[in-house]
């Protein structure tokens, strides 16, 4: 194990790339309608970025910036986004998950509320996703200790 | 019992592939899955979500319910694996 390693060329190409990757992974959730992309994959893109830096940096840095209680919420936080708007239509009317009925409290036509509630559960699933790849990358890599690993 | 589970597992198998015979060929335009749902997939999703990506609008809106058990499988996923192996240091 090495004990703390520490390369400036890394650390700093990964502090350069790191917005960009996450405003990349953003826009592949938000224009999932357009082309291809959506929640699954810009979440993955979000959840790598946040790997890039445990592994440039170590995993004391990384919990300092996204703590665990933090990423166990957004856990859940993405699913309630997701059966949250579907209990909206359902409130409203409608089945569930029937977006189109989501026009009642949004300024749109019923055709365009289905979009917005696609964007509205592809934002729920990207932060799923997102908070899953790190929870599993950092019980996986320390043994679940969160203490070392990739130093 | 080895010899017996073989037997299963083989006279399994041979069902399963006895079945494929009766399913409809490889990109075939007269199966029921090309001529019942896709078709309709096709022409009507932009009209129906204002999505131009039809990808998108099967997988999060004719297929809602679908998808939300995926998030629900990989939300389980990280569950599992925090109590599973999670263990503070004291």
């Amino acid at each position: 194990m090495i004990a703390h390693f520490e390369d400036v060329i890394i650390q700093t190409v990964c502090r350069i790339l790191l917005p960009f990757i996450q405003l990349y992974g953003l826009y592949v959730i938000a224009h999932g309608h357009h082309s291809p992309g959506g929640g699954f994959q810009g979440g993955v893109i979000l959840g790598a970025s946040f790997i890039l830096f445990c592994v440039a940096y170590d995993i004391k840095e990384a919990k300092r910036r996204m703590s665990e209680k933090l990423d166990t919420m957004f856990c859940s936080l993405g699913l309630i986004i997701y059966s949250g708007i579907g209990i909206i239509c359902l409130v409203l009317g409608g089945n569930y998950l029937n977006y189109s009925r989501l026009h009642h409290i949004l300024p749109v036509n019923p055709i365009d509320a289905r979009s917005m509630g696609i964007l509205g559960i592809e934002i729920g699933v990207g932060i799923t996703v997102m908070a899953v790849m790190i929870s599993l990358f950092l019980n996986l890599v320390s043994s679940g200790e969160h203490e070392e690993g990739l130093q | 019992m080895k010899l017996l589970a073989l037997l299963a597992v083989c006279a399994t198998g041979a069902l399963l592939l006895y079945g494929t015979v009766d399913m409809p060929d490889w990109s075939d335009p007269h199966s029921p899955a090309s001529i019942h749902v896709s078709p309709r997939y096709i022409e009507k999703a932009m009209e129906e979500t204002a999505v131009p990506n039809m990808v998108t609008s099967v997988l999060a809106d004719y297929r809602g319910y679908d998808t939300l058990g995926e998030t629900v499988i990989i939300f389980t996923a990280a569950m599992a694996c925090i109590l599973l192996i999670r263990r503070p240091r004291k």
